[in-house]
């Protein structure tokens, strides 16, 4: 008979202390933002796709090296270049990069070492055609320098 | 449920649970025979999402296949790529600075954390409670907002590398991470007060779904199954890793071997973790994040290599062999949820529908994990 | 007889509009509070406040396709949105918001209330079994036991209730608790009857109204996490709109009839200034209290649910009617 009594009063306890703690946040402030209206500054590592790093005169630092076509585990990277007559360095003709298949791992970041690449702030993209995602860099970089 | 019932198996039903259940959290389909409420039998079908991770390594090589990882258990990625480059490091014997251990140990935990506070969000939702998953996902956002900031990715991390990490440790994620462990302390006493404690969920979980030790091994069930069911196996204690055998922690085991033991082996696990984190944290030495002497290309010796790690759901095996190749020639990735899960078929014999689903919550699965 | 038919046409239409703008506006509320206690805000987008949300949620439910299932029982399964629905309109007739505000005060109106209370559980019924859905099915048979099993203490302390007032009219139940908060039935100072387990009684029938109003932690029927969304998985557009507008407006005829058994009606807890705000007040409180316990806890299963009533509702609200009838036959 006790333990009858003891079961619904401490049962009943239980009830009242979860109520208080949800009655206590009930007032407190809230913690979500408002996404369209609001949003947030990524962190200064964040990764989003790839893009390339302008040099001093907003040239590419590429030099086609291809260690980061390689290196992509899912081969989204197609870079292509040629040798001007008379200079001995390759230059950048086209990077290419298939944002679709690319899982944002930082592979082709980490292989490069000339400092070529680096990830972008992007991360409001969406569409509902695939080839937007067909990302062409050097082009972005052109635009970006104007 | 004081008397077992009887079921007649020519009066039953056949009810689909899944693939698309709000319960099942992900495309699991199980095939329930009912006798009214109750279950006269059980077959769980998977393989849903099979995405052929461990064929996909066949064709990448090593650094390569480090992205695939974490999208294996997306809760807790960390693990799964720790398990992965200690394999990897222990063939090619590549050596490890310690300060990338350390920070190894404490992200991982971290990331055990933030996975076990979704299975408590979803776990307590699938029970009927919505608020506590809010609550769960406002401390997990607080653990992703650290680990993006260092590792810039909240989920799909891809945060180790062979013999180091990607990127070194601030000294804002150390006061960040100071400041979340004082904070998950308080939200776990909170936890434990509107949920732990509260009467309905004691009534719904207690003897529910019980699962003997003896079946725990009969199906290779590990982690906080196995841990629930009084087998005091965990891999960071029984088979110590990286730095794990400096840290001073527990290992929660109940004997119950109910749905509210696992629950509050889960529980104190959070606890342990966060211990751990801050001894880490005073630990953590300086120097190096990665090794100054790395091969420029990984290639592992023939021969057949086996790690385990101690991830979110259990022990996490990963098996490799070689043959010499840039790429394995076969690579078998020992997932714990997919033992766990068949421990379902047999255990839910005979609980009402209700029970089942608390019960398949509290065995935590991560379908992705499951299919690979 | 004219103006009568007038008077009661007026009174359904009035009652028709309450319960509707009440449910629509119980739908934001509940979202609202929800919001708030999982500390995010809640509907923002729609108005000020998002305060326009349910006419275009209502917009939405209406223009959406009507669809029947192929194989479902037609005629039942048209028939029990409405159903669920109609009871509570009509209940609505007969309780009175103040000593002016009635639409058609009956002396039996609580026994009224019980009966088309009870019409809502069979809603419930037909809707899942003529739905040919497993899991509706399951869900309605849950209903019904739940339905049954909760019934009966709800009565019993309603009796308790009847049997100090002396009089089934509600009118009458909230005159006998006027003048101060004291008064009220909640507490155990009735004139001459100490009955310390009143405010047991209180608890007993706000558990057995959330569970006759299918609201969280009793909500079996719906039970959203086993059984996808109960009797209503097949409804769509309207059909789907009743059923939840229904519930909702068996939650308002669950805080009033709290609110005029327990809490003293439109009585001012000070004794100053009786009037329809008090009432209003409480009945806001009570929901407010609904919709604090769905957002808290997890939800019951049958077998608990049905072991609280049988093992501890029905036995404490049967012995605090004896004891009531004790102490009224004795002082």
């Amino acid at each position: 008979m006790f333990r009858y009594f003891n079961d619904i009063f401490s049962g009943l306890w239980s009830l009242f202390i979860g109520l208080g703690i949800t009655f206590q946040e009930f007032f407190k402030p809230k913690i979500t933002i408002h996404y369209p209206h609001q949003s947030i500054k990524m962190t200064a590592r964040y990764r989003g796709h790839i893009e390339l790093i302008p040099g001093e005169e907003g040239q590419p630092l590429c030099v086609v090296c291809g260690m980061c076509e390689k290196a992509c585990p899912s081969n989204c990277i197609s870079i292509g270049g040629e040798k001007p007559e008379g200079s001995k360095k390759k230059v950048l003709t086209s990077y290419r990069l298939d944002f679709t298949t690319c899982s944002l791992c930082g592979s082709c970041v980490d292989s490069c070492n000339f400092g070529a690449i680096r990830f972008s702030k992007e991360y409001n993209l969406a569409s509902t055609r695939k080839e937007d995602f067909h990302f062409d860099l050097l082009k972005r970089l052109e635009e970006s320098k104007q | 449920m004081s008397e077992p019932i009887v079921l007649q198996p020519d009066e039953t039903f056949i009810l689909n649970v899944g693939p698309q259940h709000p319960a099942t959290h992900g495309v699991l389909r199980v095939k329930m025979t009912m006798d009214g409420e109750y279950i006269y039998n059980a077959e769980t079908v998977i393989g849903y999402i099979h995405r052929m991770h461990e064929k996909m390594a066949e064709n990448r090589t090593y650094p390569q296949y480090l992205p695939n990882l974490s999208r294996l258990d997306y809760l807790s990625a960390m693990a799964y790529c720790h398990g992965y480059v200690l394999a990897v490091e222990k063939a090619a014997a590549v050596e490890v600075p310690e300060r990338a251990e350390y920070i190894r140990a404490i992200t991982v935990e971290m990331n055990r954390i933030s996975s076990h506070l979704v299975w408590f969000g979803a776990f307590v939702m699938d029970l009927g409670g919505f608020s506590p998953l809010m609550y769960a996902f406002d401390d997990r956002e607080q653990i992703l907002d650290l680990l993006e900031a260092v590792t810039g990715s909240r989920l799909t991390y891809c945060y180790f590398r062979f013999g180091g990490l990607y990127n070194d440790v601030d000294d804002d994620f150390i006061e960040g991470t100071r400041r979340f462990v004082k904070r998950m302390r308080k939200s776990l006493k909170m936890y434990h007060k509107l949920v732990t404690t509260n009467v309905i969920l004691m009534k719904r979980l207690m003897g529910i779904g019980p699962v003997s030790a003896e079946m725990c091994q009969r199906y290779g069930a590990t982690g906080p199954v196995a841990r629930g069911s009084g087998i005091n196996y965990d891999v960071r204690r029984n088979e110590p890793y990286s730095v794990y055998p400096e840290f001073d922690f527990d290992i929660p085991v109940y004997n119950e071997g109910d749905s509210y033991a696992r629950y509050k082996v889960r529980m104190e696990e959070m606890e342990q973790s966060l211990r751990i984190i801050e001894q880490g944290l005073d630990k953590l030495p300086d120097g190096p994040i990665n090794p100054e002497k790395k091969p420029k290309t990984i290639k592992l010796p023939p021969g057949d290599y086996y790690t385990a790690v101690e991830a979110g759901r259990g022990s996490f095996g990963i098996r490799i062999v070689s043959n010499g190749d840039k790429s394995p020639y076969r690579l078998k990735l020992r997932s714990p949820t997919y033992s766990n899960m068949h421990l379902f078929d047999e255990a839910c014999r005979g609980m009402l529908i209700a029970d089942a689903l608390a019960f398949m919550g509290s065995l935590d699965l991560v379908i992705p994990e499951m299919d690979r | 007889m004219s103006l009568t038919l007038i008077n009661v046409l007026a009174a359904v239409i009035i009652a028709i509009a309450f319960v509707a703008a009440n449910a629509a506006y119980l739908v934001w509320a509940e979202r609202k509070g929800a919001g708030f206690i999982q500390r995010r805000p809640g509907p923002t987008e729609n108005g000020p406040w998002g305060l326009l949300q349910p006419p275009v949620d209502g917009i939405k439910l209406m223009t959406k396709q009507l669809l029947i299932p192929g194989g479902v029982d037609k005629i039942i399964f048209v028939i029990a949105p409405v159903l669920a629905m109609f009871p509570s309109i009509v209940s609505f007739v007969t309780i009175p918001f103040s000593d002016t505000i009635v639409a058609h005060n009956i002396n039996i109106g609580l026994l009224m209330i019980f009966v088309f209370g009870s019409m809502s559980a069979m809603a419930i019924l037909m809707g899942g079994w003529s739905s040919r859905n497993k899991y509706s099915m399951i869900s309605s048979v849950r209903a019904v036991s739940q339905a049954v099993a909760y019934e009966i203490p709800m009565l019993i302390t309603a009796i308790t209730v009847v049997m100090i007032a002396g009089s089934l009219d509600l009118m009458e139940i909230v005159h006998k608790q006027s003048g101060g908060f004291w008064h009220w039935n909640i507490w155990p100072f009735q004139k001459g009857l100490f009955n310390i387990l009143m405010p047991a009684s209180f608890l007993i029938f706000f558990i057995c109204s959330l569970a006759e109003t299918n609201r969280a932690p009793f909500d079996l029927g719906e039970a959203e996490s086993e059984l996808v969304a109960g009797y209503h998985t097949e409804y769509s557009s309207m059909g789907f709109g009743l059923f939840f507008m229904g519930e909702y407006a068996n939650i308002v005829i669950g805080a009033c009839l709290t609110t005029i058994l327990f809490l003293g009606g439109w009585d001012c807890p000070f004794g100053l200034f009786p009037g329809v705000w008090w009432f209003i007040v409480k009945i806001y409180i009570l929901i407010f209290t609904f919709i604090w316990i769905r957002w808290t806890f997890p939800r019951t299963t049958i077998y608990s649910l049905l072991n609280l009533s049988w093992k501890v509702l029905i036995p404490i609200s049967l012995f605090n009617l004896l004891l009531t009838a004790g102490l009224l036959k004795v002082f």
